[in-house]
């Protein structure tokens, strides 16, 4: 009974101040537009970018898979990449001096200028094109910080493994990849927004003509600019939607980081 | 391995035997320090012999060395009869560091349970073997907890269940206490000994601390710095410790004894 009680209150208190914020946030955003009556197409009324929702619902939800779908594999593949080349950089001394300056190198080129280029190799109507952009872009962070991780471990954990003859192979497996998840889980965190941002810039200049971008590109173009907000909208559902992932794979993949916070 | 007759009889060979070892950090580069210098030192089997001296005199060097975590520049270092290398690879020994360096990833039962996965051991003997160490360290119920959620002190009570796991010969002990508060560290010091009476375990042991280096060993190694040099070697026959050890005038005569050999007047 009081422990029912205590996690409905612990709830409350969670969800409450957001919640209110929101309402707070849109009830006036709706009724400063109803008393300023600015032209609509600066900024439209939530009411009615919530009905140009209801209007376009299947244009969408088809947007947000078709742009669901390239986030998530170039996410997937961005992921994987950058791990690789952690895993390499911190195991081999040759891997380092060779593969660190060139991803800062790829790192340093404007990424989105490359969407253009890509069309050109990919094809103008290829999903390939905007799933590039976000795999180059989403490499990065994940490499940085999960290198970041994996090297900055604590020496005495190392010096312990070495005590018990432990290997090089070994030490990773049990004091470095451990180490390196907390740093992994905030680069992917962060990844998660990226991707979306740079798939849908992607497609502004090509790519799949039903995509969130293309949408966006497309009803602005027609000064529909409630179809614009909306599809933006989705956009930003979409983003949500993978950051909460990224925080359940992390609570799922790492419960003791979270017992260590919560009693330190 | 050169001394195989001898390796067969344990209790002849002593648990760590060094030879006129020093040791230079970087060797003809401008930051080049002496670190160690014609250290000779025998330790006998069920020994317990502290290290003491003061910053930079090499006494974490001189139980790297034993460890073979770093090599000697000249000199030897053997373990139960084999060079220190061969040593570390068959688990002669056990290490205890200042921090108590558990891994947040595990709790605490599979924390001691590392070594013995390292070792190959069955599933079900790692859960013996770890219950029992909880029992010699007497955290029985803390099993599943989190390190984080223990104090500083049962900490380092895991870290020793730890290193006694897979029941070395030798365990080399790097300031395991600095980093307590004086009650805990008291508490500690009374378990450790406790222990080594129990297992009869030899045990080489760093520290600052005058009083804990009197209480605690049988041999006390003074070591003066720039570069480190063994100072002075004195037995500290105390006898069975308790409590009233502490107060004992045998106890304040060996602290001064120690405390003149650190000022270099003996």
């Amino acid at each position: 009974m009081s422990a029912a009680m205590s996690a409905a209150r612990t709830l409350l208190s969670s969800w409450l101040p957001p919640t209110v914020a929101a309402v707070a946030i849109l009830g006036s955003w709706e009724i400063l537009l109803a008393l300023l009556r600015p032209d609509g197409f600066v900024l439209p009324p939530p009411t009615e970018i919530a009905s140009a929702v209801a209007e376009n619902f299947d244009a969408i939800v088809t947007a947000i898979t078709v742009t669901g779908f390239i986030v998530l594999t170039g996410l997937l593949a961005g992921v994987m990449v950058g791990v690789a080349f952690a895993l390499l950089v911190t195991a081999f001394r040759a891997a380092n001096e060779t593969l660190t300056p060139l991803a800062v190198a790829v790192n340093a080129v404007p990424i989105i200028a490359l969407a253009p280029i890509f069309n050109a190799w990919f094809g103008i109507l290829s999903p390939r094109s905007n799933q590039a952009v976000v795999v180059v872009l989403v490499f990065f962070p994940v490499f940085i910080n999960t290198a970041r991780g994996l090297a900055r471990v604590s020496p005495s954990q190392v010096e312990l493994m070495e005590s018990y003859g432990a290997g090089k192979w070994r030490i990773m497996r049990e004091v470095r990849i451990p180490n390196a998840m907390p740093f992994f889980f905030t680069a992917l965190k962060l990844a998660t927004s990226l991707a979306v941002i740079a798939a849908i810039v992607a497609e502004y200049f090509g790519g799949r003509q039903d995509a969130l971008g293309n949408l966006i590109t497309t009803s602005a173009g027609l000064t529909r600019y409630n179809d614009a907000w909306a599809a933006v909208l989705a956009g930003s559902l979409l983003g949500i939607g993978l950051y909460v992932l990224a925080v359940a794979l992390e609570r799922l993949a790492m419960p003791w980081y979270f017992t260590a916070r919560r009693s330190s | 391995m050169s001394s195989q007759p001898e390796t067969l009889n344990n209790e002849t060979v002593n648990a760590v035997e060094i030879t006129d070892v020093s040791k230079i950090f970087n060797p003809g580069r401008h930051n080049e320090v002496k670190a160690l210098e014609g250290i000779d030192l025998r330790i006998g089997q069920g020994d317990f012999v502290t290290l003491i001296g003061p910053s930079g005199c090499g006494k974490s060097t001189l139980l790297r060395l034993v460890a073979s975590l770093i090599d000697a520049s000249e000199g030897t270092v053997t373990v139960n009869g084999k060079a220190a290398d061969r040593a570390r690879l068959d688990r002669d020994y056990s290490m205890v560091f200042q921090r108590a360096g558990l891994f947040d990833w595990r709790n605490v039962a599979r924390n001691i349970e590392l070594p013995l996965e390292l070792m190959g051991w069955k599933a079900a003997e790692r859960r013996r073997r770890s219950a029992e160490m909880l029992e010699l360290v007497k955290l029985s119920e803390f099993a599943r907890h989190h390190p984080a959620e223990l104090s500083g002190g049962m900490q380092q009570r895991v870290a020793i269940a730890r290193a006694m796991s897979f029941d070395p010969k030798l365990l080399l002990m790097d300031e395991p206490f600095g980093a307590l508060d004086e009650m805990t560290r008291e508490h500690m010091q009374n378990e450790l000994l406790r222990i080594w009476s129990e297992t009869r375990i030899t045990v080489v042991f760093v520290t600052h601390s005058i009083p804990e280096a009197v209480f605690l060993s049988t041999k006390i190694v003074v070591m003066s710095p720039r570069p480190g040099r063994i100072a002075a070697v004195i037995d500290n026959d105390l006898g069975a410790r308790s409590e009233t050890t502490r107060d004992d005038p045998a106890f304040f005569t060996n602290v001064t004894a120690v405390r003149n050999a650190l000022r270099g007047d003996h």
